[in-house]
């Protein structure tokens, strides 16, 4: 069973149901006989990997979802032995750096190389080139960018490059000076809405107009995330009508708790049981960057309006240095810390 | 195994002939020869010199993507060895190779171990090698001190050309040994004159003022300009290229986006400055892009006194930072605005 994000997901460019100025013009540049290299990007939930399947079985045809994985060994420069899983199609392959690590230089500079040296015999295959897709693109370390460079030249008559990537920021820029940028907004609400009531046609239940805003307003136009949680939801309470509440992610309330519990006590026993609660969040793998920016935000909703700005500019700092430094916690308390010495130094001016 | 990687064959680079239209136009007008080589005239001309003695010095090429430092050094090489000659003259090392240390010192051995004497007709053929060592600025320190030596040993025999985007990543040693070459990015006029050549060409119709929104966009890199006016053929078939798909594919802000943003420096309110952000965010501009547009609309502003100004633009500066060092987006450009909005509020 798989989930109705994936099982309603859009197979080719004219099923894509918004943006559609984008799929013609992606729809032009797939049936011209060349194709730049292109970066896609735009923020989660926004359709990018759907896009570009979309792209791929335009250019080949639905050869391309023919997927095999393969088991490939690779030798690092120190000689280390390294298996990778690599999902890929007679036309096409796929690459997800975090599977690599550290060691995506080597990846680039051998399993990209290798391909990039070889060229489709299948005769008829409509191209001479093969696509490669990396996705997560933003976490390629520099040098692994770099790697790419003169290949993306060099080869491109076998090889064609699709990056895909939350920003371009990242993105080291004589990589972007090869790649056509493709920005892929998130759908409108309205446009979230066609999406669910498509998927309650096809599952076969009517999707209340209220409940349907409700989800899309709460989903912050994250497509992937409103397609969750109307299916949370119907799980839950199978008559829709009847339904009062949305369902929430858990991390999602814990998180508006841990800012309950920050707005109503400051002091070092408090920063000491938000710790607590952080660390759980952390072991279930929820992202520490993803915690103090919801944090940060569902903080500055519940406090005195003066307070806003401050707790956004930590949160910009301590998110930063967590970036840069290297046990997350610390700057995750750090942020508490700090946001409970504002709040209790405003409320400490407010009395006198 | 799949087929993926077995139905395949040793392909060289880039041979073989593509049908005119699957050529990539970045490649099809590569220069091939040092007079196609737009701008860079210092470079141009020292190294035309070259051609007609018998000496080079080692090289270094350092400026940003997309101003023909490749294109140069390989247009050269090719000069100088011919098409055939080139294959065992040549040895090109690029960020793409395994650049370790012990790496670089064995295959610039290997090369440089055997002693140049063929010649053929209509070239120079001059009694040296050339080692390209495309994309240096990614080689560690470390290598980059070895190669010291390396140099030293074989500079009877060889010559080096280092080519990088920043001069300030090649340790002081090599950048000594070398004469250095800045390419810049191409003026507005040699832009437009590759545009209008492709162009004319290719049979390509564009809007004067997507030619100008183009070289705009492509800030002085070709190759981006090139390829942009690559993708614009296509979306426009048979029509003429219009400006607005330019600003797309370059990934520039339109400038209804930000006036909204730089109109919001102007409110107080929390709710207000973050939905606009929030709204920014969603249709997925990029952060670096937007600060750099806000950036441009900083100097030519006219109501923010040059104070207010300055301070903005510290907080550019801090938040630019934070960005390249990977920091959340949405966290960074809200702070910023807020900031902003404090400065400009007060
Ligand atoms: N000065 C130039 N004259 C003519 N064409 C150029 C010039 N600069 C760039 N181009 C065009 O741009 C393409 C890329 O140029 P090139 O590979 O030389 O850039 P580069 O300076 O090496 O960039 P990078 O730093 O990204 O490696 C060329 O194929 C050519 O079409
Ligand atoms: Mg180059």
């Amino acid at each position: 069973m798989s989930l109705w994000a994936d099982k309603y997901r859009p197979q080719s460019l004219d099923k894509l149901t918004y943006h559609n100025d984008l799929s013609a013009h992606l729809k032009k540049m797939a049936h011209s006989g060349d194709f730049p290299h292109m970066l896609f990007y735009g923020p989660p939930g926004a359709g990018k990997k759907t896009r570009i399947a979309a792209v791929l079985r335009e250019i080949y045809g639905p050869g391309v979802e023919r997927l095999k994985v393969d088991q490939r060994q690779f030798v690092t420069p120190s000689n280390r032995k390294l298996d990778l899983n690599i999902v890929s199609s007679n036309y096409h392959m796929e690459l997800n750096p975090s599977d690599v690590g550290m060691y995506d230089r080597a990846v680039v500079q051998d399993l990209i190389k290798e391909v990039a040296q070889t060229q489709q015999i299948d005769a008829n295959a409509k191209h001479r080139f093969k696509i490669i897709v990396i996705n997560e693109a933003d976490e390629l370390s520099r040098e692994a960018q770099a790697g790419l460079r003169r290949t993306m030249e060099k080869y491109m008559t076998n090889l064609r490059i699709i990056l895909c990537c939350n920003s371009t920021s990242k993105i080291i820029s004589p990589i972007r000076s090869r790649c056509l940028l493709v920005r892929v907004a998130r759908p409108s609400e309205g446009e979230i809405d066609d999406a669910m009531q498509a998927v309650a046609k096809k599952e076969n239940f009517s999707l209340p107009h209220e409940l349907c805003v409700k989800i899309a307003d709460d989903s912050d136009r994250n497509l992937r995330k409103a397609l969750l949680t109307l299916e949370a939801t119907k799980v839950q309470e199978p008559n829709l009508a009847q339904v009062q509440k949305i369902v929430k992610t858990d991390w999602e309330i814990e998180i508006g708790n841990i800012a309950d519990l920050i707005i109503a006590e400051q002091n070092p026993n408090r920063v000491l049981l938000v710790r607590t609660r952080m660390y759980e969040l952390i072991s279930r793998c929820i992202p520490s960057s993803l915690i103090i920016k919801n944090l940060a935000f569902d903080l500055a909703n519940k406090v005195d309006r003066r307070l806003r700005s401050g707790i956004i500019e930590h949160a910009a700092i301590y998110e930063h240095r967590l970036r840069t430094g290297n046990k997350d916690i610390f700057h995750l308390e750090a942020f508490v810390a700090r946001v409970m010495s504002l709040i209790k130094r405003h409320q400490m001016e407010k009395n006198s | 195994m799949s087929t993926f990687f077995q139905n395949a064959r040793v392909a060289s680079a880039n041979n073989g002939q593509l049908p005119p239209e699957a050529q990539p136009w970045v490649e099809k007008y590569r220069p091939k020869s040092m007079n196609e080589i737009a701008s860079q005239e210092q470079a141009v001309q020292v190294l035309k010199k070259a051609l007609t003695s018998n000496n080079l010095p080692h090289l270094l090429f350092y400026g940003p993507p997309g101003t023909g430092k490749t294109s140069t050094i390989l247009a050269l090489a090719r000069e100088l060895f011919g098409p055939e000659l080139i294959r065992s003259r040549v040895l090109e090392l690029n960020a793409s190779d395994e650049r370790g240390i012990q790496i670089v010192r064995e295959k610039v051995k290997n090369f440089a171990r055997t002693t140049v004497t063929a010649t053929v007709d209509d070239y120079p053929c001059p009694p040296y090698k050339i080692i390209i060592l495309d994309e240096a600025d990614s080689m560690t320190t470390d290598a980059q001190s070895a190669l010291r030596r390396t140099m030293e040993t074989y500079s009877k025999t060889t010559r080096f050309c280092l080519v990088c985007n920043y001069v300030s990543r090649i340790i002081e040693p090599l950048t000594s040994r070398c004469a250095k070459f800045r390419f810049k990015p191409l003026p507005i006029e040699k832009l437009k004159e590759r545009i209008a050549m492709v162009c004319e060409q290719e049979g390509v119709q564009i809007e004067p003022e997507a030619t100008s929104t183009l070289i705009k966009a492509s800030n002085g890199d070709l190759r981006k300009a090139i390829m942009f006016l690559q993708s614009g053929a296509k979306l426009h078939a048979g029509e003429k290229i219009v400006a607005s798909s330019i600003n797309e594919m370059a990934g520039i802000v339109p400038p209804e986006v930000m006036s909204s943003l730089t109109a919001a420096w102007y409110s107080t309110e929390y709710q207000e400055i973050s939905k606009i952000v929030n709204e920014v965010m969603n249709a997925g501009f990029s952060a670096e892009q937007i600060l750099s547009q806000m950036h441009d609309h900083l100097v030519t502003d006219g109501d923010l006194s040059a104070y207010k100004k300055a301070k903005i633009s510290l907080v550019l500066g801090e938040v630019d930072l934070c960005l390249i060092n990977g920091a959340d987006e949405h966290l960074q450009i809200l702070n910023l605005m807020l900031k902003a909005a404090d400065i400009v509020t007060h």
